[in-house]
């Protein structure tokens, strides 16, 4: 009991090692490389592995052979990381590979500022690989939410044998925050869906419904297993039959999108009679707060969603939401990434306003008012 | 051999090897078998990791695990299964096509000593997209990219895996009898192996290039190469060296103290803090105290740093915002306090310092040339104080300054913030540097 005042990336690694995660393979980059400090202490006190990569495309190849081993598995980067993730993410996807990335998003393109922050990779993260399979990625606004996505991350990961990622932003990766950590409420852990014992064979990517997660055989296991990059059926065999081959792609997509409810993390502060909503994420969900309160202050009724799981997006909540809703508010620490989702969930007489900047500054809640029109 | 458990370690269910008619992959896959029935491991044991290229075909025509990757990676998958199953045994089989594109793999597995095989079927050129040149590709060799003969030189893949330090590195050709043996050999030693086998491309780079057995062994010489043993030098498997090092450093992991409300304060709304001075002036370490001892007083506290990625020079610049209720955005538009310390601090926030709103106030040593402001300026000796209190406690003695003439928590919150998250040594010191900051501006002393 009691606070601490401690950054979200230490939030992060904490709430990686309270999820079981037992094996860390990073490159350094800023903002992120305090993950990497507190990794390389907690992961061997725990008895897990961490190694750092001779560049990102190597951390994550130890990530993925890892986690297809048995290890509870995380990485972390920043956008010019990700960029070179790129390829084995599409790997993990494949292989179905459960495993943890957090990308601490700083302004971007190329090397960009590389000690501030943006929202950089919203779009980049749901289109981050070759073939377009949907992907899962939550927001923290706070330390506290950093420690408990990152656990829920691991979640995710092992119940939908998928890549999640994590989208914070420097302002929370480096921002310390008083955060007592030992109190937030976790669900329960959940481990990957193991095969059980006594089976004639492993089937790597076996399932009766299409969005049914297979069960899991770890090399080195019971069983002998296989992985591959190429299109393949349930044994993880190379196959060029175009149906089967739609059949695992519709797999893979039935086993997230399906799942939506699940996945949805959201927070609601809807007002009775508001014809204004602010839909927002991440940090600049803190700026909209500020300017919302100073609104229904000056007696303007305006309703809050903010998307802790940004991907996929939480269609059903969202449209829930948009109800007797004439004008929405998006603010984002980029130039709309966002905003294209919502513009195209809302009804064509509902004015979508993005309030967007992209010079590595926060947007204030003043400027949500301005733009917002809500003064 | 006859009561052997396991006589094969290839399928006999989707036919022959899929390699054409005397390609080298072949031999070298038959080599790896049958140095596998001499050692006999369980399949479930062995984890075979191939990639992209003609090679990587061969990964479903073992009865062990099996892991098929994205070009030139397959070394890192391996990697990551040995470091998470140290029990495995992992061979990766890579085409010299893969050596290229991950180069940097191949490195640094020597480097470091990961106990995987590397068993490289060296041909000389891309055969799966159509023969074009690799980085082992002859200088002056024929291949679908180099029409006029190739202009670049080869790499040498023994002398580069020596080169990077890697423990045990074997140079063979799909001619050598004992090939089972050598790669059985690799498989044994406990680090890093390589087996960089030289042979024919019978699709492209043979018949391009009339490159025969005679001519193989002609370039081997030319290049003066030798068949054979290119390093051992055995030294302890990376796994093997991480738990060496874990068990003799000793844990860092200290558990810090729970901060708990204990003191009053007289904060009403969310307030702006900046402290600017000069790097190695422990700016920040004096903002993270003050934020601490704000939240022993019941506030709430975030900071935010700026400082250059260079330590020791240029400016170092913290803001802290205290609030009585949750802090929902943490930008400081018009800060209500500002403590400058350096020119440094100066220099990176001389814009900020000129448009600081007349409710601001703005503690700044003596001697520093300010720039017009708004601000109530406070001079205040932080220079004369340093030599007093030292250049490491300086930005405290000045944060007591501003805490004990804003009287928002009670100087004791401060105090006992350095001595819950501060070592002995630098508590006593950073302690003294309180006092002596804080009676820079208590009324006692403004009195007098």
């Amino acid at each position: 009991m009691g606070y601490e005042f401690i950054e979200g990336n230490e939030a992060i690694a904490r709430g990686a090692m309270r999820a079981g995660c037992d094996f860390f393979a990073s490159y350094p980059i800023t903002p992120a490389s305090s993950i990497l400090h507190y990794m390389n202490v907690l992961v061997p006190e725990a008895g897990g592995v961490v190694i750092q990569g001779e560049d990102e495309i190597a951390s994550m190849g130890f990530c993925i052979g890892a986690a297809m081993a048995g290890r509870k598995v995380l990485t972390s980067t920043s956008g010019p990381g990700l960029s070179l993730y790129s390829e084995n993410i599409g790997l993990a996807q494949m292989g179905e590979t459960p495993l943890v990335i957090i990308n601490i998003q700083r302004q971007g393109p190329a090397t960009g500022s590389a000690t501030k922050g943006a929202e950089s990779d919203i779009q980049f993260t749901r289109w981050v690989t070759s073939g377009g399979l949907p992907v899962i990625a939550l927001s923290p606004a706070t330390v506290e939410e950093a420690y408990l996505l990152t656990y829920i991350a691991f979640n995710f990961a092992e119940k939908y044998r998928t890549p999640v990622f994590i989208m914070a932003n420097k302002e929370i990766g480096v921002t310390k925050e008083a955060a007592d950590l030992e109190s937030i409420e976790l669900p329960p852990l959940v481990e990957r869906k193991k095969v059980p014992s006594g089976q004639k064979e492993y089937l790597p990517h076996l399932f009766e419904e299409l969005d049914e997660v297979p069960a899991i055989s770890d090399f080195g296991g019971d069983y002998i297993a296989r992985y591959t990059t190429s299109t393949h059926d349930k044994t993880a065999y190379l196959v060029t039959k175009p149906d089967v081959i739609q059949e695992m792609i519709d797999h893979y997509f039935a086993k997230i999108e399906n799942a939506i409810d699940d996945i949805t993390l959201v927070k609601e502060d809807f007002q009775e009679g508001a014809e204004t909503l602010v839909i927002s994420y991440g940090i600049i969900s803190r700026s909209a707060a500020v300017a919302i309160s100073e609104a229904r202050a000056k007696g303007i009724k305006i309703s809050a969603l903010v998307l802790q799981t940004i991907w996929p997006v939480p269609e059903k909540v969202i449209k829930a939401a948009m109800k007797g809703i004439r004008k929405i508010i998006v603010p984002e620490m980029n130039m709309g990434q966002y905003l294209i989702e919502i513009e195209r969930l809302a009804a064509t007489d509902v004015e979508v306003i993005g309030v967007n900047k992209m010079n590595t500054t926060l947007v204030s809640p003043q400027e949500i008012i301005e733009k917002g029109g809500l003064l | 051999m006859s009561d052997i458990k396991y006589k094969s370690y290839m399928t006999d269910k989707i036919g022959p090897l899929p390699f054409c008619p005397g390609c080298g992959h072949t031999t070298l896959i038959n080599a790896l078998d049958k140095a596998l029935v001499e050692l006999q491991p369980d399949p479930k044991d062995v984890v075979i990791v191939t990639d992209i290229g003609c090679i990587g075909l061969s990964d479903r025509y073992f009865t062990t695990n099996a892991f098929h990757g994205l070009h030139g990676r397959s070394i890192t998958y391996a990697c990551g299964l040995k470091l998470a199953r140290p029990e495995l045994t992992v061979i990766t089989l890579m085409g010299d096509g893969a050596a290229g594109i991950g180069g940097t793999h191949f490195l640094n597995v020597a480097r470091r000593n990961i106990g995987i095989t590397l068993l490289i079927g060296n041909n000389f050129n891309y055969g799966m997209t159509g023969g074009q040149h690799s980085v082992t590709t002859p200088t002056g060799g024929i291949t679908s990219t180099t029409p006029w003969g190739n202009p670049e030189g080869p790499m040498d893949l023994c002398g580069t895996a020596v080169a990077a330090g890697a423990a045990w590195v074997y140079r063979a050709t799909t001619f050598d009898k004992d090939l089972p043996d050598v790669i059985k050999t690799a498989i044994e030693q406990p680090g890093f192996a390589f087996v960089d086998t030289w042979e024919l491309c019978t699709a492209y780079y043979m018949p391009r290039n009339k490159l025969r057995k005679k001519e193989l062994f002609g370039l081997l010489d030319s290049y003066g190469f030798s068949i054979g043993l290119q390093a051992d030098s055995p030294r302890p498997e990376y796994s093997v060296k991480y738990m060496e090092a874990y068990e003799q450093g000793k844990s860092v992991i200290k558990k810090k103290p729970r901060i708990e409300a204990q003191h009053p304060n007289s904060v009403t709304r969310q307030t702006g803090i900046i402290i600017a001075g000069s790097a190695g002036q422990k700016i920040r370490s004096a903002a993270t105290v003050l934020a601490e001892g704000s939240i022993f007083a019941g506030l709430n506290a975030t900071q935010k740093d700026d400082y250059p990625i260079t330590v020791q020079t240029g400016h170092s610049v913290a803001e802290i915002i205290l609030s009585p209720d949750r802090i929902d955005y943490t930008g400081i538009e018009n800060p209500d306090f500002f403590i400058l310390v350096s020119e440094d601090g100066l220099k990176r926030t001389r814009p900020k310092i000129q448009s600081l709103p007349e409710t601001c106030i703005l503690y700044a040593d003596e001697t520093i040339e300010l720039p017009e402001t708004k601000a109530q300026v406070r001079r205040l000796p932080f220079r004369k104080l340093e030599k007093a209190v030292g250049k490491l406690s300086l930005s405290t003695a000045a944060v007591a300054a501003m805490l004990e003439d804003s009287g928002m928590f009670p100087i004791e919150a401060f105090g006992l913030a350095i001595k819950s998250f501060q070592s002995e040594k630098i508590a006593e010191i950073n302690l003294k540097a309180v006092t002596a900051g804080a009676e820079l501006t208590s009324k006692s002393s403004k009195i007098g």
